[in-house]
Parts: C-alpha cells; sequence; structure tokens
C-alpha cells in the first residue's frame, strides 16, 4: 500500500489541466536545449522533438489525446493571438513592402496555387483517399486557418492540424539548403517563401536566420492565409475533390 | 504587456465579429492582423511596450504548434495506412511550393530591375 499517495496523487494531477500544460512547456524547453546544443541545426527541430516527448509521455502515462488538450488547449490558443501580432514585425518591413509589392503578388498566387494542387496531385497518386486529401489541401497555411478550411470543405480538422505542423517540420528542416541550392540570396525572397510553404514553423526558423528574412516569412504567412481562404474552395471544387 | 495584449486581443475579437457578420471566408485572426496593421498606419508607429509583447509572443512561435502535432496520436491509423502518399505530399509538395514560390519572386524582381535598367537607356 506505499504507492497509494503516490496514486492519489496522479489521479489528482492527470485530472487537472495543468499537468500537461506544464508537460508541454518542459517538453519544449528541453526540445530548444537539445537544438541550442546541436549549435541549431535545423534538422534537430523542436516542434518535432517536443511533440515526440510529449507522444512517448502519453503513451507511457496512457493518457488519451483529449485528456492531454484539455491542458494544452492555452498554448493552442495563443495561436489566434500570435497571428495578429504579425502584424508588427509587418509594420516594420512597410518600406520594402511598397518596393516589393508587385513580386510578392506573384509569388503569392503562384506558391498558393502550387501548395494545394502539389499536396492534392502527390497524395492522389500515392493512393489517399478523399477525406485525406481535403485534409492535405490547406497544409502550407497557418493552423487555425486551415483548420478552418478543412472543416468547411469536409475534411478532418484534426488531421490538417498535424499535416499543417509536419509541413511545418519539413520547410523548416529543408527549406534554408533548398533556397541555398537554388541560388535564392536575399533574405526577403528566402523569408517570402518559407512562410508561404511553412507558415509560423518556418517562420520561427526564419526568425533564427535573420530580422527580415522573419518578418517577410510573417508577411507571407498572413497573405497566403487571407488567400488560401479565398482560392482554394473554388480551386478543389474545380478539380472536383469536392461538390458544389 | 496588459495594454499590448488587450489591444491584440480586441484586434482578433473584431476579427472574428467581423467575419461572423459579413460572411468573409477569411478566418477571424487573420482579419485582426490586418485591422492591427491598419491601426498601426493610422496611427503613425508602434508603442514599445506593444512591440514588446508581439516580440515575445512570436519568439516562441514555434511552442504554440506542439498541441496540434501531438493530435497524430488521434489519427494514427490513417497515418499508417495511407502514409506514402502523405510523406510524398509533405516532403516533395512543401519542397515544390518552396521552389516554385521563391523562384517567382526572384525572377519576378529580376525583371523589374531589367525593365527599370532598360528605361534609362
Amino acid at each position: 500500500m506505499t504507492d497509494a499517495p503516490l496514486t492519489q496523487i496522479w489521479v489528482y494531477l492527470a485530472a487537472s489541466p495543468l499537468l500537461w500544460l506544464t508537460a508541454t512547456l518542459v517538453c519544449y524547453l528541453i526540445a530548444l536545449k537539445i537544438y541550442r546544443l546541436g549549435r541549431e541545426n535545423a534538422l534537430l527541430n523542436p516542434v518535432a522533438i517536443a511533440v515526440g516527448l510529449l507522444i512517448a509521455l502519453l503513451q507511457l502515462t496512457g493518457t488519451p489525446y483529449q485528456t492531454y488538450f484539455d491542458g494544452a488547449q492555452f498554448v493552442h490558443f495563443l495561436l489566434g493571438p500570435a497571428t495578429v501580432a504579425l502584424a508588427i514585425p509587418l509594420y516594420r518591413q512597410r518600406e520594402r513592402l511598397k518596393t516589393l509589392a508587385l513580386p510578392i503578388l506573384a509569388a503569392l498566387l503562384a506558391g498558393v496555387t502550387t501548395a494545394a494542387l502539389s499536396a492534392v496531385a502527390l497524395g492522389a497518386l500515392f493512393g489517399a483517399d478523399t477525406k485525406t486529401l481535403i485534409s492535405l489541401a490547406p497544409k502550407s497555411v497557418t493552423a487555425p486557418v486551415a483548420m478552418g478550411i478543412s472543416e468547411k470543405l469536409g475534411g478532418l480538422p484534426s488531421l490538417t492540424a498535424v499535416l499543417v505542423v509536419s509541413t511545418g517540420i519539413v520547410g523548416a528542416v529543408l527549406g534554408t539548403g533548398l533556397l541555398r541550392l537554388l541560388r535564392i540570396r536575399d533574405d526577403a525572397v528566402k523569408g517570402f517563401a518559407m512562410g508561404l510553404t511553412s507558415h509560423g514553423i518556418g517562420t520561427a526558423r526564419a526568425f533564427q536566420v535573420s530580422p527580415v528574412m522573419g518578418a517577410f516569412s510573417g508577411l507571407a504567412m498572413a497573405l497566403s492565409a487571407f488567400v488560401t481562404a479565398l482560392l482554394l474552395p473554388p480551386l478543389l471544387r474545380w478539380i472536383g475533390l469536392v461538390g458544389d | 504587456m496588459l495594454e499590448a495584449l488587450t489591444l491584440i486581443l480586441s484586434c482578433q475579437l473584431a476579427g472574428e465579429v467581423l467575419v461572423l457578420v459579413s460572411g468573409l471566408p477569411v478566418p477571424g485572426p487573420v482579419l485582426g492582423m490586418l485591422l492591427l496593421l491598419a491601426w498601426l498606419v493610422l496611427r503613425g508607429g508602434v508603442s514599445e511596450r506593444v512591440a514588446q509583447t508581439a516580440d515575445t509572443l512570436l519568439g516562441h512561435l514555434s511552442l504554440l504548434f506542439v498541441p496540434a502535432g501531438v493530435g497524430v496520436l488521434v489519427h494514427w491509423e490513417r497515418v499508417r495506412d495511407q502514409w506514402p502518399a502523405i510523406a510524398a505530399a509533405l516532403v516533395l509538395g512543401t519542397l515544390i511550393t518552396l521552389a516554385v514560390t521563391a523562384v517567382t519572386m526572384a525572377g519576378m524582381q529580376r525583371l523589374l530591375a531589367w525593365r527599370r535598367g532598360g528605361s534609362h537607356d
């Protein structure tokens, strides 16, 4: 009976949002530490490591995702205010924005269309079902926006959230390397491509490279969220993935 | 900190309400961002406190995606059954999008610079 108090403590903690909120922060800080120890190597993406640690913890303790999310929702909620806060880095870049209006518009339309069509085409080619395809389509857009789009079109919003995070991680891990390979040197271009493809996770990575890259990544993330929300429904209807 | 947070949340709330009222297919936070941007332009500057709060929030942007990422647990079977399609879309789709966006923007910039240069001759 010596472990009875311990069990009681566990029962109490498992029922309150405090435990998993704290666990989320602790796992993220550990992941960040690993990332810094590895000299900010893109392969050691902090989101990927934190998610891995938390999944291991949930599996070990037999905790269902819903219980976890009851605590973690407080962190998840901040995605909205963080999206709004992107106005500040944007405002700081307003002078460059004016001179780059045309290239930005072209890259935005090309990027948003490519993101959705490449995801759906590759998914279909390798045999994904319709629900997965619709959930994949908005994967380059920031999570709250992508989930809203997915739900409206008949996808699985929570699967979309996972695909959005994975897309962000892939872009953050491989993005800087690919841009170097393409000989893109302008931080504004690098940031814009990163943010359009990999939303907030790409933006977090971009801010670590330079403030200009971060600001343009944030700009791309905001603009693509706006344009994808408008363009994706007619685009998916046009290719016949969703009905009228 | 408190003032800045109130300003940001107010913009988000206004964005959400505008979406509900107008039926625009755009998410509330995105509209909220545009509202905050408009407010900053009208006011002609960012106060130090607002800037600090925004920088704190954006400095830990990746943390905010962690809860959604853990959600892979719920879709484990679907991901396992369709993993080649999901992996292809995630890796190849992401690289293609990144390349197309970067090359389009850099190309347009070069085109505009070339035309501007040409008009001087």
